[in-house]
């Protein structure tokens, strides 16, 4: 029973909150330009390199270098949409969701060269200390990875529900020409949309890169897993993107723990294909996933 | 094609090579004498290649052919039917493994039945097209970009069940030693003489996939003016308008997915063959993106595109690192100077699909578009 609530669900809930965080970044960028975004683990794996550079060599206290983080890759994240994704406006979404795709070959490409063949570490104050909670023992990390995504999502939440400018966004994501009749720059929020979702990469790669030994700059693939989820979530749910965040965390976590014992026809690793698998089944019955809208079609 | 070629000339009129007198005139292949005399060069020049190349260039020119194969079959999916398609490699990866366990050499490790290339070249296509019929239904309930992730989850699980499928395909990091290239009992590695000249190694494999690619050029160039090909056009421009006039939308997504998976089987087939070993961890989402590349540089829905989106992305790594000398920041040894001819390489990869789509959406078809009409109206702007 231990084993089920330590490394099944805490760890599940902890990784399926930074996929969670990955996914609000995928789902605010869609309702914006409708453009699902491939170079987000692009985003990620650099969001993680400037939080670990940040504490090692400009010597930052854990919390002020992700933040330092989050600032420097909501910057890039606007550059990327001005520069790439600005021209494709009115142009068809698959267009501009290749384009992602290029970005994300190209940052990738940096990620690579700026982190190196070494293994890089960010020193979080958390390490692997267990905590014991409710008179079972789990990690500090995974509660801390809960913690901080699910406050980061309601900031998120809360900015678009009650600001103004959260409600200008908004207008943007339901009629682009109409927002702009209201006065809204809506290239503005087009930019907004890809500074907030960069923010969020960076703060899900700190996390995510605080795994045991230290990251690589192939940890970025890690990032793919959030397009399932936002699959599972429906592309334009922040509702959806959270609950299957969560949801596809845990199942991660509970493959892994029993899958070799109980399973093990299955292969080695078959944890990293559930996601995939899960997406197929809610696919094959639901098209537009659990709280997905259902796309109007007019002939 | 021939049939069109001969018509055309009873149709032609005298000083006027561009007015066509009938519908199949217009609708030919090579339907001006240009296409017809370029056409005619090129093939001249790449069957004069292994001679005059050397080896290495020779297996390059083939990985061109083979990529030609594959970026068509994604073109009919992607460019022509519009079903955007992430799951390339994956079809590809079961070509080659259906290649390699009925054409391979069977060890204490691995299956291999040791069938000749007439049987194994075809069953490469068909296994994987049968894989997309069966997919296909799934696919078609979903549209745009779910579509594009739902392809990208084949790519993850084939990935999974090809590590796992040790007899089939030699299990991770290991992998196994494709087919054998043995057409008809003649070994296309081998050297061989012929009109008292002695062909160079491995000429025999670059005609034979040579041929390959032109007939499923060819083939892919009437399925695109065929019935069935206008309505993939029909359902890529509005699937409910297609269906409103009597498309039958299932049965042409069905098909478009069916055909491009027989195509990708083929070149992953040969792929195999031309590289030698590959392991499973190799049919990853970096060979789709690769392929997507090939048809975006390249021009979508062109097969004239996609053979020179082909060559493009498998000539540029060569020349980029032919380059590398003489370009002040970029090294060829790994971890000195400011980028590795790889990081190069990849990066420019990246930003020439960005380019081409913001710049030339056509691909370098556009860009050839844009010349040949220059000069047609020269000295005039129009």
């Amino acid at each position: 029973m231990a084993e089920l609530i330590s490394s099944g669900l805490v760890r599940g809930l902890g990784i399926g909150s930074t996929y969670a965080l990955l996914a609000v970044g995928f789902v605010i960028i869609y309702r914006a330009t409708s453009v699902v975004n491939f170079a987000q683990p692009a985003l990620m794996i650099l969001g993680a390199y400037f939080t670990s550079v940040f504490i090692s060599s400009a010597g930052l206290p854990f919390a002020v270098a992700v933040v330092a983080a989050m600032l420097v890759m909501a910057a890039i994240g606007l550059a990327t949409e001005r520069i790439a994704l600005r021209p494709m406006v009115g142009r068809p979404p698959f267009a501009a969701a290749m384009v992602t795709v290029g970005v994300f070959i190209t940052l990738y490409v940096v990620a690579h060269r700026l982190i190196g063949s070494r293994v890089r570490a960010i020193r979080d104050p958390w390490g692997l200390e267990p905590v014991d909670l409710l008179g079972v023992t789990v990690a500090q990390i995974d509660l801390a990875k809960i913690v901080i995504s699910l406050t980061a999502i309601a900031v998120v939440g809360l900015f678009l529900a009650r600001s103004r400018l959260g409600l200008a966004m908004r207008a943007t994501s339901l009629d682009q020409e109409v927002a702009l009749a209201q006065g809204v720059n809506v290239g503005r929020m087009f930019g907004l949309a890809w500074a907030i979702s960069g923010a969020l990469a960076a703060l899900a790669g700190a996390l995510i890169g605080t795994v045991a030994g230290g990251f690589e700059a192939s940890l970025a693939l890690v990032a793919l897993k959030a397009l399932p989820v936002i699959i599972i979530g429906g592309l334009d749910s922040i509702k959806g993107a959270v609950i299957a965040g969560l949801f596809v965390g845990v199942a991660e976590a509970l493959t892994r723990t029993y899958q070799p014992r109980y399973a093990d026809w299955l292969g080695a690793n078959f944890d990293v294909a559930v996601p995939y698998v899960i997406m197929i089944v809610v696919l094959m019955i639901r098209p537009y996933g659990l709280f997905g809208t259902r796309e109007v079609e007019r002939v | 094609m021939i049939g069109t070629a001969i018509l055309q000339r009873r149709d032609r009129v005298r000083g006027r090579p561009l007015l066509y007198t009938s519908y199949a005139a217009d609708q030919a292949i090579l339907n001006t004498p240009a296409k017809r005399w370029w056409t005619a060069v090129l093939m001249i020049v790449v069957l004069a290649l292994p001679f005059l190349l050397s080896r290495d260039l020779t297996s390059l020119m083939m990985t061109v052919f083979i990529y030609a194969i594959g970026g068509i079959g994604l073109n009919l999916v992607t460019g022509y039917a519009g079903q955007v398609s992430l799951g390339h490699a994956f079809f590809m990866g079961l070509g080659a493994y259906t290649a390699a366990v009925l054409g391979g050499a069977e060890t204490d490790r691995v299956l291999g039945f040791g069938l000749d290339m007439a049987i194994w070249l075809p069953m490469a296509g068909i296994v994987p097209a049968l894989v997309g019929l069966a997919v296909a239904p799934l696919a078609a309930r979903v549209r745009g970009l779910y579509l594009a992730i739902l392809t990208l989850g084949l790519v993850f699980i084939g990935e999974h069940v090809f590590k796992e499928a040790r007899p089939i395909t030699g299990g991770a990091g290991v992998g196994r030693s494709p087919a054998e290239p043995v057409l008809f009992g003649m070994d296309l590695h081998g050297t061989y003489h012929a009109f008292g000249y002695i062909l160079p190694r491995d000429a025999m494999l670059y005609f034979v996939c040579l041929l390959i690619f032109v007939v499923l050029a060819v083939a892919a160039r009437n399925l695109a003016r065929s019935k069935l090909g206008r309505a993939f056009s029909a359902v890529r421009d509005r699937d409910i308008a297609a269906a409103v006039m009597g498309v039958p939308l299932q049965r042409t997504k069905t098909l478009a997915f069916a055909i491009s998976s027989f195509y990708a089987g083929i070149a992953g087939a040969l792929l195999v063959v031309v590289i030698g070993q590959m392991t499973p961890a190799n049919w990853d989402l970096f060979l789709s993106i690769q392929f997507l590349a090939v048809i975006l540089i390249g021009g979508i829905a062109t097969i004239s595109g996609s053979i020179m989106g082909a060559a493009f992305v498998v000539l540029m790594p060569r020349l980029v690192s032919e380059l590398a000398g003489s370009v002040p920041f970029i090294s060829t040894a790994p971890g000195s100077g400011f980028l590795t001819v790889f990081h190069v390489q990849t990066m420019l990869f990246g930003a020439l699909i960005v380019l081409f789509l913001v710049l030339e959406p056509r691909g370098l078809y556009g860009l050839w578009v844009r010349v040949r009409n220059y000069w047609k109206a020269w000295p005039f702007s129009y």
